[in-house]
């Protein structure tokens, strides 16, 4: 079978899962929701229909499982925006099919995705603008102490972030195909432990700035584990040398200890982390009511879950909500209250697939841009979803960024689609047959 | 560079078993500590959208229900809020509760009536649950309350056949209906009935009487030494206003109520068979009636520094406890008990306030039949210390109990309480009628009274209460 025949044998799960979500919220709320809303599904499968038959023409020979996991995922995202907010699914459509726009438009622009190599120090420019915008006075905007949105006319809010680490990926990309051999024989012993040299580290130490600037400026901690997590991943896998790794996650730990314990925000983030359910912090403002709900949202799923439609979002009869932000940084929690643990290990084992597919598109590519990007953009979406999953199950401190492809939100739904896009053009170019290359 | 990603790999799946772990955490491991957290709305939520089913007296009168409060949603009201609180109970969500709505909480709540689909459990919001029949008598309930007159104290009806508890009544008490409830403001959720420490004074002569008799020691003819004082464990004892009765007859000595006589009579029997017989009649467990355990105090016997001795303890002062002193410690449902044994003959039936369920279609689901706790003494044992008892009324110090044409089987007890000299009682009285055929056995006592006795301040409301319960046909 093609691998374009398979990718459309995979978008039979993603029909299916989207058909019966929407059927059973239906059927749950049909005193609130008119029928006309059921078109939403129709229509959802017909955006990734048109999506595959691009590809059949443009990247025939791309990875066949990466857009059908992303199908899958999108289709469960809808399905539970849907059920928590019939209006924010309206616009999380819409914003799907910006992302599809910007998903071809990538792929048309960037056939040769190796020209983004020549524009690398515009593009981290651009990234570490977008990184600080949120803080911008008059169009940054504060939320729960983090400075992670920014508000566009109209009243829309964007998360730059979201795109920030796709350009950081690129440029490190770039930049660690140069300078890996040097890395690598410039290094020293020093005291036992092998350090890389400082005038080809220099960036790499601009990105540890970026990722305690996001800490500092931002108050972001999820955004800069995302970024220096990539960063260290790239770094590990163009050089080979564990102790780069280790001597920089000393220096993002030792950075990130002293932030933690001198910026309010982030001193609460871990406050509410260890003491959810001490009732004190449970009150407090900004304390652990999301959280701790989060967790109690969980238990009630259990084993098999609620069902569709049936966990409790506000508390009745009032508009406050029992878990603030259910469909963005809390969907993960929503989500297992209502298809419970093994819903939500399926949701995580479709992560994993994807990040498998990644991890396979670099390995299978021969030019070391190409591996570095892929390697990138994958490990920055698998420590996403380690971020925002691991926040709401309280392995690691909760910090606002996006479930990708299930939470609610533009600049996450847009920017993941360009990071597919990009994944799709290396696999594309990696699996090509090798007689047709040219 | 291949085998960096392959490493990186299996980095990423650590974290994302990190990820597996924490979440089963919450979902199975964790889950009923956190369903059961205080700070856990959802399962209050959860609660407010079952309609429980209601709480009947034994008259079909009811004592809680669920109305409908909006949304989809139900409150529990208790029309005749303070009056059958200590039994009923009340319902504020799991974990909340006390009384029948707590001890009956799964039945009460029900279970899903309708079919759950693949899709979740769509249209299972209505859970209806099962109908709660008691055997408490409105009449006798409202007697106790006007009886007690707002004093201190409790009062227990059971019908000795069958452990059926007909009234059971505690001042203070509370109002089910509000959630607001201050010591200062005479409210209060501590059920004296069934949770209170109460010397038993000379009612517990009962006991006494039972180990003596059915041991075959004595007999109610036996003749005792009824003089005053009387060293009991090395100290003198004496009898009420230091009377000296001579040599008397077992019978004469409870009529009279003859401290010296019943300590000896204690001593004599030992320690041991004493032991023995007070865990016949259900010291030194909680009752076996159906309230939740935290509402429940097993009768005990406490030392001076009030830590609880062993059962049979040879520290105790046997001929003291053996007159209802020396440490002894019981609710209002014990002694009840006890009257309802000898009433039984020597049989001593569970206590129930349960007597049925009934679904929403008014089917019968569930009857409380009665069932024996333990078989104390012989019929014949139990009918002479019957005899004894309707004596006491008759021409002792029970004769303010009098019912009049029905003979009414009782004994007295003045336990002194708080320090020597300050003359504080706690005035008991328990009992049953008719003596020939006994429907009702009863048990009452005030608290802390300036040296009242309980001949005179409890026999009458046991009366009455008694009279109450035979009129209504029990």
């Amino acid at each position: 079978m093609s691998a374009r025949n398979r990718e459309l044998l995979g978008l039979l799960p993603a029909s299916a899962l989207v058909i019966a979500g929407f059927a059973a919220v239906f059927v749950q709320r049909q005193n609130v929701l008119s029928n006309v809303s059921l078109t939403y599904g129709i229509l959802f499968l017909a955006l990734c229909l048109g999506a595959h038959v691009f590809l059949r023409i443009t990247l025939p020979y791309a990875d066949p499982y990466l857009f059908p996991i992303v199908a899958l995922l999108a289709s469960l995202g809808i399905v539970m925006i849907y059920r928590i907010s019939a209006t924010d699914a309206r616009q999380q459509a819409q914003w799907f099919v910006v992302g599809l726009i910007l998903f071809v438009a990538t792929i048309l622009m960037f056939r040769d995705y190796r020209r983004l190599e020549q524009y690398r120090y515009v593009i981290v420019a651009i990234s570490l603008v977008l990184l600080v915008l949120p803080r911008a006075p008059g169009i940054g905007e504060q939320v729960n102490g983090a400075y992670l949105n920014i508000k566009l006319p109209g009243g829309i809010t964007f998360q730059p972030t979201e795109f920030s680490k796709i350009g950081l990926v690129i440029f490190l990309a770039s930049y660690l195909r140069d300078t890996r051999q040097v890395l690598v024989q410039g290094a020293r012993r020093l005291l036992g432990i092998t350090f890389p040299p400082l005038k080809h580290f220099g960036p790499v130490l601009v990105i540890w700035g970026v990722a305690m600037l996001a800490l500092v400026l931002l108050s972001d901690i999820g955004s800069s584990v995302m970024f220096y997590g990539a960063l260290l991943a790239m770094l590990y896998v163009a050089t080979g040398r564990l102790s780069f790794v280790v001597i920089g996650l000393i220096a993002f730990i030792g950075g990130a200890w002293f932030l933690g314990s001198h910026i309010a925000h982030v001193h609460a983030r871990f406050e509410t982390w260890q003491h959810a359910l001490n009732p004190t912090i449970y009150n407090a403002p900004l304390g652990s009511y999301q959280v701790a709900n989060g967790n109690f949202a969980m238990a009630a799923g259990g084993l098999f879950g609620q069902g569709f439609g049936e966990s409790i979002i506000t508390v009745p009869g009032t508009h406050s909500s029992l878990i603030p932000e259910a469909d963005t940084d809390m969907i993960y929690a929503v989500l297992t209250s209502e298809i419970g643990l093994f819903g939500a290990v399926g949701v995580l084992i479709g992560y994993l697939l994807f990040v498998w597919r990644g991890f396979k598109t670099a390995m299978l590519s021969s030019d070391s841009f190409s591996k570095l990007m892929a390697v990138g953009l994958t490990s920055v979406f698998a420590l996403q979803v380690f971020v925002i999953v691991g926040g709401v199950t309280r392995v690691i401190p909760l910090t606002g960024v996006t479930l990708p492809f299930i939470s609610y939100g533009g600049a996450s739904i847009v920017a993941n689609f360009v990071l597919l896009a990009l994944l799709l053009l290396v696999s594309n170019r990696a699996r090509r047959p090798v007689r047709q290359n040219t | 560079m291949n085998d960096q990603i392959v490493k990186l790999f299996g980095f990423i799946l650590v974290l994302f078993g990190l990820l597996v772990f924490f979440t089963s955490k919450w979902t199975v491991f964790d889950a009923t500590a956190l369903n059961n957290n205080s700070l856990n709305h959802l399962t209050a939520i959860r609660d407010a959208k079952i309609k429980r089913g209601r709480i009947l007296a034994d008259n079909g009168e009811v004592l809680a229900k669920s109305v409908p409060a909006g949304g989809g949603e139900w409150k529990r009201t208790y029309p005749q809020n303070s009056l059958f609180a200590q039994t009923v109970g009340y319902w504020r969500g799991s974990g909340n509760d006390a009384g029948l709505e707590s001890y009956y909480a799964g039945r009460l709540n029900g279970k899903t009536e309708s079919i759950s689909s693949v899709l979740g459990p769509l249209s299972s919001s209505l859970k209806v649950g099962d109908t709660l029949h008691t055997t408490l008598d409105p009449k006798a309930q409202e007697e106790a309350r006007s009886e007690l007159a707002g004093r201190v104290g409790a009062v227990v009806a059971l019908q000795p056949r069958t452990g059926a508890v007909l009234a059971m009544y505690a001042n203070p008490t509370y109002d089910p209906n509000s959630s607001k409830c201050s010591a200062s403001a005479g409210c209060s959720y501590f059920n004296r009935a069934t949770q209170a420490a109460y010397p038993p004074g000379s009612t517990f002569k009962i006991v006494t009487a039972g180990a003596a008799i059915n041991t075959g020691k004595y007999s109610p003819n036996s003749q005792v030494d009824g003089n005053s004082p009387r060293t009991i464990s090395g100290v003198p004892l004496e009898n009420d206003l230091n009377h000296s009765y001579g040599t008397v007859s077992l019978t004469y000595a409870l009529t009279q109520s003859i401290n010296t006589v019943w300590a000896q009579v204690g001593v004599n029997v030992g320690t041991p068979v004493m032991t023995d017989y007070m865990k016949r009649f259900g010291f030194y467990s909680d009752p076996p009636i159906d309230l939740p355990k935290g509402e429940l105090r097993a009768s005990n016997v406490l030392s001076p520094a009030g830590v609880a001795y062993p059962p049979g303890s040879q520290d105790e002062d046997i001929g003291r406890i053996a007159i209802g002193q020396g440490g002894l410690s019981v609710a209002p449902l014990q002694m009840a008990m006890v009257a309802s044994t000898i009433a039984d003959n020597g049989n001593l039936m569970r206590p129930h306030l349960a007597s049925r369920f009934t679904n929403s279609q008014g089917e019968t689901v569930q009857t409380i039949r009665p069932s024996l706790y333990h078989h104390v003494m012989s019929a014949q044992s139990a009918q002479d210390i019957n005899q004894m008892m309707r004596t006491v009324v008759d021409e002792g110090t029970g004769t303010p109990a009098s019912l009049g044409g029905i003979s009414f089987a009782g004994k007295t007890g003045t336990a002194s309480v708080g320090k020597a000299g300050q003359q504080r009682t706690d005035p008991w009285f328990i009992g049953f009628a008719p003596a020939n055929d006994p429907k009702v056995a009863v048990a009452v006592v005030l608290e802390n009274t300036p040296n009242e006795y309980g001949g005179q301040v409890a026999g009458p409301i046991a009366a009455a209460v008694v009279r109450t319960l035979l009129q209504e046909g029990k």
